[in-house]
């Protein structure tokens, strides 16, 4: 086992796939010679050419439909949307196009292409790098949606990601690049996608969160467990499909949730847990599922995204009113 | 059969100088006609610019600035394309664009607060006909596009000029722009910045075209290349884009070839990707000297007159980023306020985790 940050892991599942299967391809805006503007892809280059690992000119819907185009023909492809905000660019590629393709084609064709992208706020980026937007590619069909929290998920999930016939938006939070440390296996292992992860047991609330904010949650637990709340945090690590059914197992435990995203409170992830928890845990609740979540303005700009992104304080807020309910 | 003259879309075109890099005019007919006050305000707003931003990087690593692209080597460019224009012009700025802003009229320390990351850094004081800096690479020369076909609409004789760099040139969003104006007949500038570098990636990966003006033809618009290290170049091109586009003949694609002396941001690390040998190459090429020289031999400027401009920019700068610093700081309810003309409930709910 090595020691790995997230950014490492990242970088070797990509290292441990194109040599395993030489139709892994790595592209988009500066990805090569110098390995992306956070050298997630630094080396990898030199080590496997400049036919699989290369930039591509300025322009994401290419970038997207190259993707495509590739996954028709068999390859891998491994795109990079340089920061999050620009997929919009890339949009109908990604959603319209790569999302539909296996069902447009009765089959015949599919499109087993990774998009990675960073994203998240707290680094002080400038504006529209930092955007959640999982919660708008979620709501396509046809596409997974993968956010890792931690170097070993990352590794793992992004083999499984690569291996997946189907297109994966995988997500990368940039505040974990390089946050931490963790033991990260060497060569092959997969994290199974649409699999949520019990990352803390407690009895008394579920905090069902996924990202960043995994963290955030843990440190709220922290806090809540001396005050005697025993809470139990459920990381999604797949947005889409979510996995409900670890959902439920642990409502039935502790009776009480609340959901953790930093993305805007409307209508995205968090919304879409609790419709599913209301389908199916409605009875097992003693008190309403509460978000906590950016308030729904523009991801602000710099200055106030401290207070903006959810805190711990704001996690256990929202938890002392479930359980006060 | 007739052979089809493939040699005129792909043969590279020369940049147009008009300044010899020792200071002679080597290009009479493209000569703007500029007085001495003119040709001293000029040079006042490159040798200020420059010092501006040299301390903009150091204030950036100071913390004290967000987000800040450099501009260094490419004042000939911004300066004298903005130059050229009228005040109720409209300029659709990419993000490094921020000296053309300042000269139409955006106060240095609005400036400065879009870079921290506030909000009145977009508030573009009433008059003042630009667009705060546009992110997404590409979609000013859309919002260029619109703009234009409002003057149009108005039958006010005015121009929009928008900017990109070499990679932006890459982007749909500016083939779009490109085509609608040659459509609509629109009275837009598209003025590419070519600095050799979209972040890491040179040129020659960025395009097979041999140049960028070439691009043009497809839309049906007319294209050229000049020299970006030259201002009298720039100003020239300009000026004549914008009369075409004023008299209703159109688009007008300008491609000026210049160079970022600095990294393409302050998280970068330019040697990496740039030999120093290249670097020093163009530093010969530096369009302050340049204009510098003509000058001196016309008796309009001496040393003297560039430090007394530096100690000005310096105090400048030191004023109007102590006046963004005092700036009221943004809060959450008032971010939320702003987000519709009149705030939805769910919206004023939401004030109240921020309070
Ligand atoms: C749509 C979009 N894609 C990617 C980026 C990230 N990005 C910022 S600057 C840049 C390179 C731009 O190069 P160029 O257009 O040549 O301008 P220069 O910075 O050299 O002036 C890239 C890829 C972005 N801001 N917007």
């Amino acid at each position: 086992m090595a020691q790995m940050n997230m950014k490492e892991a990242i970088r070797d599942a990509m290292r441990v796939e194109l040599t395993r299967d030489p139709n892994v391809l790595i592209f988009g805006e500066d990805v090569g010679n110098v390995g992306g503007v956070f050298r997630v892809t630094e080396g990898l280059q030199k080590e496997f050419g400049e036919e699989r690992i290369f930039d591509t000119p300025l322009a994401e819907s290419a970038i997207g439909g190259l993707a495509f185009g590739l996954g028709v023909q068999g390859f891998r492809p491994i795109a990079e949307i340089q920061f999050v905000g620009f997929i919009f660019e890339a949009l109908d590629q990604i959603v319209i196009q790569a999302a539909r393709l296996r069902w447009r084609s009765g089959g015949r064709y599919n499109a087993p292409v990774v998009f990675r992208t960073p994203f998240g706020g707290g680094v002080k980026a400038a504006e529209l790098h930092t955007d959640s937007l999982e919660g708008l590619i979620a709501q396509s069909p046809g596409i997974k949606v993968v956010i890792p929290s931690n170097p070993y998920d990352a590794k793992g999930l992004l083999i499984a990601s690569i291996r997946d016939n189907d297109p994966v938006f995988f997500m990368e939070h940039l505040n974990l690049y390089h946050a931490f440390r963790a033991e990260v296996p060497e060569g092959e292992y997969t994290v199974e996608l649409g699999k949520a992860n019990v990352v803390r047991e407690g009895t008394d609330v579920s905090i069902i969160t996924y990202g960043l904010m995994v963290h955030t949650a843990t440190k709220a637990a922290d806090q809540l467990e001396k005050d005697g709340i025993k809470a139990e945090i459920i990381d999604l690590r797949t947005v889409s499909p979510i996995d409900i059914d670890t959902i439920v197992a642990s409502i039935k435990k502790t009776n009480r949730a609340i959901v953790v995203q930093e993305a805007q409170k409307s209508s995205g992830v968090a919304a879409e847990v609790i419709a599913q928890i209301n389908e199916k845990a409605l009875l097992h609740l003693e008190a309403p599922v509460l978000r906590v979540a950016g308030p729904d303005t523009i991801f602000p700009f710099a200055q106030i995204e401290d207070s903006w992104i959810p805190t711990p304080a704001r996690v256990i807020a929202a938890v002392k009113k479930v359980m006060e309910f | 059969m007739t052979r089809v003259p493939y040699e005129v879309y792909t043969e590279d075109v020369e940049a147009l100088s008009v300044l010899s890099p020792d200071g002679e005019v080597i290009n009479k007919e493209m000569m703007p006609d500029l007085t001495d006050d003119q040709l001293k305000e000029i040079m006042y707003r490159m040798v200020f610019t420059r010092t501006w931003d040299d301390r903009a990087v150091n204030l950036g690593r100071q913390g004290r600035l967000g987000f800040y692209a450099p501009v260094s080597g490419q004042e000939a460019t911004m300066i004298g394309s903005e130059f050229a224009l009228q005040k109720e012009d409209f300029v659709c700025p990419g993000y490094r664009d921020i000296p053309q802003l300042v000269w139409h009229g955006l106060p240095l320390y609005q400036a400065f607060l879009y870079s921290r990351g506030h909000q009145h850094g977009g508030q573009i004081p009433e008059g003042v006909n630009v667009l705060m800096p546009q992110i997404i690479i590409g979609a000013q020369i859309l919002h260029a596009t619109g703009i234009a076909m409002g003057f149009k609409l108005k039958k006010q004789a005015n121009v929009a000029i928008t900017y990109t760099g070499d990679g932006g040139s890459s982007e749909g969003d500016f083939y779009e722009g490109l085509n609608y104006a040659g459509a609509f007949k629109l009275p837009v500038i598209f003025f590419v910045q070519n600095n050799g570098y979209a972040i890491t990636t040179p040129f020659a990966k960025q395009t097979a075209a041999k140049s960028i003006a070439h691009k043009a033809v497809a839309a049906g618009i007319p294209g050229i290349k000049i020299d970006g290290m030259d201002v009298f170049a720039v100003i020239s091109a300009v000026q004549q884009a914008a009369e075409r586009a004023r008299k209703g003949e159109g688009a007008t694609l300008i491609e000026a070839v210049t160079y970022r002396f600095r990294p393409h941001s302050l998280s970068d690390d330019a040697s990496k990707y740039r030999s120093k040998e290249e670097e020093g190459q163009w530093n010969e090429k530096d369009p302050i000297a340049r204009l510098a020289k003509y000058l001196e031999k016309k008796g309009l400027w001496t040393e003297e007159d560039t430090l007394r401009v530096r100690e000005e920019a310096k105090a400048t700068v030191n004023e109007q980023i102590k006046k963004a610093e005092q700036t009221e700081k943004m809060t959450i309810p008032g971010l939320i306020d702003s987000m519709f003309e009149v705030t939805p409930k769910h919206l004023e709910e939401q004030k109240a985790d921020f309070e």
